[in-house]
């Protein structure tokens, strides 16, 4: 679908705050999800009729679950801090956008029904009804959020925003108003096991054409295996990287790695998926449901090791949540963390002297890295605090000879989110997507001009599909955005030593 | 007894009560809802003792605000720090004797400067909840009453160098409160409306975003150990879906 016609934001030299603009993107909300979907999920097929009670409920419910949401909802100074921290907002203009704004949706709710003041003084405290108007302006502007936790870094008190947007997204779910595009994937990897849909013999087929592709090009047999019982190290990576551009350059990356250092491993088709959709929609049953594939798969599979190929939220979701959801993983080799980043893999190969690179072979390119948020602000690599900053640096220094970093303000725990995480990554929200990268782009285009950079390393699936519209859209080339592993790909030297 | 001091002595249980048990409450409520997930922001500790020294910077030197924007950093600062001084120059009318450090005269001379540098800090919150657009656009009334609140306490407090009052008196009353041992409070305008604008506030203290002095030792972001691949971190609600 073409990006529909919208104001485009122009690029700066430098950027600045936006005066805002009431309701700018009030009208932008993703399709809703039918019915089907719905209850696959365990949810409502449409807005049920009680629904003010019903939603209310939860709210309480979850406000017993979960003490970042009830500490968030209270403890907000509305100082303001947040309000030009978050790209959505200074792309859109639209005062919701700001993180404060968006909590705000959720917190004048939680003031009239769940504090003394919103009861009896609702206007002084800003507490609101839950009017339907209330509901519709919750699924637009939390369907505005990529949970990218920016505005949590930057808030004196550590609000995090996506914890809200989880819990309001999860409301809305339970009273029957979901998100198609993350309710539909969920439900594909429920029954089939990927975002895609790709059942077992289509992933077959895929990975030989892979091989065959390999083969050609560096005349050497390495191996792209499914399902290969009693390998040691089950490989889940995001399915994009099984076809899309240029994500698949970096599974064929992580292959050469595997290859280069005698590593057995495979892929799985029960757990063909890295991605967990579970987290965007604030669903804990979902993600756990999905996280369980993994276990099974590793369990079935008898490794030794997990590692996860390159996505952020998948990779936030493997190292903070996998061993709580899905854990203990005794059965697996103690000597590995459980479970590891490719980075890891790599870098800790490179430390070894197992992987040499002829680092000319990416003489043509200038790289800058892109820090893909549920990487830089939810996790970490290397067990050494900021190893998520450096681990990946490091590997791309190890790679090539030109690399620059974008402003530091843009980047590691300030890094900006590509505009298209936390389930937004979908056409029906084309306009946001790309007003949402505006400050990513801002930052690119500034290494650009002042150290001819070429091209953007990212280690994130989402991010990869983003800036592959985003470039497009702001005058640069489609394909300046590549795969870490790409690089890793280029420049190691292969032998033809077999397994 | 004089009419204005019972209201005023049962006024000042009747508040502390709310304070102290309200407070209480929170912090009770707020230690047993679980927290499922490890969700810390980085630079995010790994031990224990890291999560203390973070803990602190953020409390004491409000790091993350000192980033995110250096005026809100300054004048709350300042507010908070001035805060600090001007409890600790009136200690002198609750410990008896007065504790040695409070009666110092750099502790009193700090607590009586800390008025002007707190009027500074919350003048100048005040000016950019008005002006800059995206602070006045998330303030509703209770943001700008809390800060004349403020503004109040510390102006009337100032301005009781120009009106003083029985200071002696003061005391007894104070101590008498204490000890359960009533006696008269002085009835100088500007005193009781000092007093009775601090009561306020200590009565809107745990019913409103006063909470944030005890949220912020309970945010997640701020407060979890990043070591969620060494051990498990799971809630009892979230146990009970293993079954
Ligand atoms: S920075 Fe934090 S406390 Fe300040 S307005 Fe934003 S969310 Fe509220
Ligand atoms: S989590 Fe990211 S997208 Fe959501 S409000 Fe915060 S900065 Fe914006």
């Amino acid at each position: 679908m073409a990006v529909k016609e919208f104001e485009k934001p122009e690029l700066k030299e430098y950027s600045d705050v936006p005066l805002l603009e009431k309701k700018a993107t009030a009208h932008l909300a993703p399709f809703k999800s039918k019915e089907e979907f719905q209850s696959s999920l365990g949810y409502p097929g449409e807005l049920v009729d009680n629904w003010q009670d019903a939603a209310l409920d939860k709210m309480g419910d979850l406000l017993k679950k979960y003490r970042s949401l009830r500490v968030y909802l209270d403890s907000c100074i509305q100082c303001g801090a947040c309000t030009d921290k978050c790209h959505y907002y200074l792309g859109t203009k639209d005062p919701s956008n700001m993180p404060v704004g968006r909590q705000n949706l959720l917190r004048s709710v939680y003031r009239r029904y769940f504090t003394l003041p919103g009861k009896y003084f609702p206007k002084l405290v800003g507490a609101v009804d839950l009017t339907k108007e209330v509901l519709d302006d919750w699924y637009s502007y939390y369907h505005q959020c990529s949970q990218c936790r920016r505005c949590a870094v930057f808030c004196p008190m550590g609000i995090d925003t996506a914890e809200i947007s989880m819990a309001a997204r999860e409301i809305m779910d339970s009273v029957g108003v979901g998100q198609k595009y993350c309710n539909e994937i969920i439900g594909k990897v429920h029954k089939i096991g990927n975002n895609l849909g790709l059942p077992e013999p289509a992933l077959a087929d895929t990975l030989e054409g892979l091989e065959e592709d390999v083969k050609d090009e560096i005349d050497i047999d390495v191996k792209y295996p499914l399902d290969q019982k009693d390998s040691d190290i089950l490989l889940v990576t995001p399915s994009a990287d099984f076809f899309a551009e240029p994500h698949v350059d970096g599974l064929i990356g992580y292959g050469k790695v595997f290859h280069q250092a005698g590593l057995s491993w495979t892929l799985s088709s029960h757990a063909s998926e890295a991605a967990n959709f579970g987290m965007f929609i604030g669903s804990y049953a979902n993600m756990r449901k999905l996280a369980m594939r993994i276990r099974e798969a590793a369990l079935d599979l008898n490794v030794k090791r997990i590692v996860f190929g390159e996505c952020g939220h998948a990779w936030r979701v493997a190292y903070s949540f996998l061993n709580t959801l899905a854990g203990p993983f005794d059965f697996l080799d103690p000597k590995y963390p459980v479970p590891q980043h490719i980075c890891e893999v790599t870098y800790d190969l490179i430390q070894k002297n197992v992987l040499q690179f002829d680092k000319s072979a990416n003489d043509d390119m200038v790289v800058t890295y892109h820090d893909s948020c549920n990487v830089a602000r939810a996790s970490n690599m290397g067990d050494v605090i900021g190893g998520q900053f450096t681990i990946p640096r490091d590997i791309i220094r190890a790679t090539t000879n030109h690399f620059y970093d974008m402003d530091e303000s843009t980047i590691k725990e300030k890094t900006f989110c590509c505009g298209g995480g936390g389930g937004l990554l979908t056409d029906d929200l084309m306009e946001l997507r790309m007003k949402g990268a505006l400050p990513r782009m801002e930052a690119l285009k500034r290494v650009v001009d002042d150290y001819g950079v070429t091209h953007m390393a990212a280690i994130c699936a989402i991010c990869k599909s983003q800036f592959s519209k985003a470039l497009g859209y702001y005058g640069f080339e489609i394909d300046q955005i590549i795969s870490l592993h790409q690089l890793v790909g280029n420049a190691l030297i292969m032998n033809k030593k077999e397994l | 007894m004089s009419l204005v001091t019972i209201i005023y002595g049962s006024l000042f249980y009747f508040a502390t009560l709310i304070l102290f048990a309200g407070i209480a409450y929170r912090i009770y409520e707020y230690a047993t809802i679980p927290a499922p997930l490890k969700i810390p922001t980085p630079p995010a500790p790994k031990t224990k003792r890291g999560v203390a020294v973070r803990l602190f910077r953020e409390v004491v030197f409000f790091e993350s605000l000192f980033h995110s924007a250096k005026w809100t950093w300054l004048f709350g600062w300042l507010f908070h720090f001035a805060l600090l001084l001007a409890f600790f120059r009136h200690l002198r009318y609750a410990t008896d004797p007065v504790w040695f450090w409070v009666s110092w005269e750099i502790v009193q001379a700090a607590g009586h400067y800390a008025a002007y540098m707190m009027l500074l800090g919350l003048l100048g919150l005040l000016v950019r909840r008005i002006f800059v657009d995206r602070v006045r656009h998330i303030s509703a009334p209770s943001d700008y009453l809390i800060l004349f609140l403020i503004i109040g306490i510390a102006l009337s407090g100032l301005l009781m160098k120009w009106y003083p009052t029985d200071i002696f008196a003061l005391k007894q009353f104070i101590l008498g409160l204490i000890y359960f041992n009533w006696s008269e409070l002085p009835s100088d305008f500007m005193l009781l409306l000092h007093l009775g604008l601090v009561l306020l506030l200590m009565i809107i203290f745990p019913y409103s975003k006063l909470l944030h002095a005890p949220g912020l030792f309970f945010s997640p972001t701020r407060n979890q150990t990043d070591t969620a691949r060494d051990s498990r971190h799971i809630a009892d609600w979230a146990r009970k879906l293993e079954s």
